[in-house]
């Protein structure tokens, strides 16, 4: 993986070893070396595309009774992926399901890498009493069982998309805040941040425009890891019955067809695999990052 | 600071914590839309007019909040989570039916992938660039990546269906009659598929990080100095290099215990494991919120009393931590 910088190949132009890449055009090299990485990639952009125009090339109301129940896949041209208990499509629900896990996923997400950077940031640079009240707040929350946790909460709300972006928000953003307190903590205490503080930098100019910067790598790379955590979430919640019933999803698919496993393997065992190849993309990609953005991991 | 002193002080922290919790519950209660005794009640069945001034009476709903507040708190301190009006018998009770079952899945997943999973690390840390090594970090990814409840589904469809040597549902076969030797042997035999389903995610996460702490590990100098005295390798790693290596594992190991419990929920659900996972799962079908907020109390306070056993068991391990 170490390329030494001091034995140029000897047909290469000068010129070409004086250029400096950019930290990010740096990752993005070494990121696309990884095979893995890009495999990752490459399976998330299909299932987004897949999202974006199975609908259209497939246009099949996926709550409608379409067929025959329990038609197996691979038989009838008109439900290739054969109908669940009640005769719907089970091909309708891939194409379509994948939306909510997907939005739900990257909503949820956003919102724990808010709560987390936001309680992180505050208990690491500060420190003393601030640091002390927010782990404790944070250590409450990490006590409870995420997913029961999230349960209640689907239970005692409505049952809605947000409600589920923000169950799953409220639940997940422990290790974020973990994470972003201990990058803060060591950062502030680095002499170019003491160097800015001389020169009249405020607190949130220190947090936002300093120590952030720095801070964002392993950020960046946990940040990716909880879109795949707030996917499982969601079609775990779904899965038991607890988000939006009018709302096609493939936990919800798997949670329907569960009392007929046995019986209609196609129905359960499709929707989960979307749901393992999509979190698996997400995974790669998080672990590519790793790779790319942290110069210390050679030993690989 | 002695070892008593910081022993009563983590105690101390705990009871906090549930104390913490106890309140989450309580805001959770009126927090939620409509009337807090409707909640209590759950919405069907057994909410007429009577029932819920009764439960205003008892809970003492018309008074001003805060008192409310040390009711309720006064009232869970003493064990009284309120009454299920599904199952008509005190939430605690239920509660404590349950508990050992989902103690006993998860206690054996734990095991299970800390086990597995270090033994698989330390395998791939011995040739770090063998395909096998490389294999073990992909094959991680994959255990981490597969939603816990469809490879419950898929290993019920496999031994259920394709090679039905396993049983696929439930804790007891009530064909099975004998003494407590085989019913041992009957709950065992039920326990291995809800179980190892737990356990995957675990054992792969647990595999990769054992690996690249063992690859640290094995980098150092004492690790050299072993090598150098002429210490048999296997002594090397086994002995000297994994108790190191372990440290992070045990560490991760106590934080995941939450999670493991989460995970327990959808594999109990999956596997119509009688633990607190189809009770909470089967409380949300039957609105029967009581029973609900007494699972996530208990739960948390299983995850409370894990953390300390983790705290002060990781004292003991490393001396250097002891009085801190």
């Amino acid at each position: 993986m170490s390329t030494a910088p001091a034995s140029p190949p000897a047909p290469a132009p000068p010129a070409a070893r004086l250029e400096v890449l950019s930290p990010s055009r740096e990752a993005w090299r070494v990121f696309r070396r990884n095979r893995a990485a890009m495999l990752g990639l490459v399976l998330l952009g299909s299932v987004v595309v897949l999202m974006a125009l199975g609908p259209l090339l497939w246009p099949v109301a996926p709550f409608e009774i379409v067929g025959r129940p329990f038609t197996p896949p691979f038989e009838d041209a008109t439900l290739p992926l054969g109908s669940d208990y009640l005769g719907r499509d089970i091909l309708a629900g891939m194409v379509l399901g994948g939306r909510a896990t997907l939005a739900v996923g990257l909503a949820a997400a956003a919102i724990t890498v808010t709560i987390g950077l936001a309680v992180g940031a505050l208990a690491g640079f500060f420190g003393g009493w601030i640091d002390e009240a927010l782990s404790r707040f944070t250590e409450i929350f990490q006590v409870m069982p995420s997913l029961l946790f999230a349960m209640v909460l689907m239970t005692l709300f409505d049952p809605s998309l947000t409600t589920a972006i923000v169950a799953i928000g409220m639940v997940t953003w422990t290790s974020t805040a973990r994470l972003a307190r201990a990058e803060f903590m060591r950062l502030r205490k680095l002499e170019y941040v003491s160097a800015a503080r001389a020169l009249g930098a405020g607190h949130l100019r220190l947090m936002l425009r300093e120590i952030l910067p720095n801070a964002a790598p392993p950020l960046i790379v946990s940040a990716t890891l909880i879109i795949g955590v707030a996917i499982l979430f969601e079609a775990g919640l779904s899965f038991l019955g607890l988000s939006d019933p009018n709302v096609m999803s493939w936990g919800l698919m798997i949670g329907s067809n569960r009392k007929y496993m046995l019986d209609a393997w196609w129905a359960v065992t499709f929707p989960g695999l979307a749901i393992f190849l999509t979190v698996l993309g997400v995974s790669l990609v998080g672990d590519g990052l790793n790779d790319a953005l942290n110069p210390k991991m050679h030993l690989r | 600071m002695s070892i008593a002193t910081v022993v009563a002080k983590r105690i101390a922290y705990a009871a906090g914590l549930i104390f913490a919790v106890l309140t989450i519950n309580f805001v959770l209660i009126h927090a939620a839309p409509g009337d807090p005794a409707m909640v209590i009640a759950g919405e069907m069945g057994g909410a007429d007019k009577a029932t819920l001034d009764q439960i205003r009476r008892t809970y003492g709903l018309d008074r001003p909040i805060l008192e409310q507040y040390a009711t309720y708190v006064g009232r869970a301190l003493r064990g009284d989570l309120g009454t299920s009006y599904l199952y008509n018998q005190p939430v605690t009770g239920l509660i404590l039916q349950r508990l050992p079952a989902t103690v006993l899945l998860v206690l054996t997943a734990l095991l299970a992938a800390i086990a597995v999973g270090t033994m698989i690390g330390v395998w791939a840390s011995r040739r770090p660039h063998s395909i096998g090594s490389g294999a073990v970090t992909v094959l991680s990814l994959v255990g981490y990546s597969m939603p816990t409840f469809w490879t419950g589904i898929l290993l019920v469809i496999l031994f259920g269906k394709v090679i039905p040597i396993m049983p696929i549902a439930g804790m007891r076969d009530v064909r099975v009659y004998g003494g407590w030797f085989v019913t041992t042997l009957d709950v065992l035999h039920h326990l291995v598929l809800p179980a190892f389903t737990l356990a995957i995610v675990y054992m792969a996460q647990y595999s990769r990080l054992s690996r690249a702490s063992m690859l640290e590990v094995l980098g150092s100098d004492y690790i050299r100095t072993a090598r150098a005295k002429g210490l048999a390798e296997r002594f090397v790693v086994w002995k000297h290099a994994l108790r190191n290596a372990l440290m992070p594992v045990v560490t991760i190991a106590g934080l995941q215990f939450g999670n493991l419990i989460s995970g327990a929920v959808l594999v109990e659900t999956v596997f119509s494991w009688p633990g607190l996972g189809t009770l909470a799962y089967d409380s949300i079908l039957g609105r029967d919120y009581p029973t609900l907020l007494g699972v996530l109390f208990f739960s948390s306070g299983l995850v409370i009393v894990a953390n300390l056993l983790t705290d002060l068991a990781y004292r003991w391990i490393d001396p250097r931590l002891r009085t801190r």
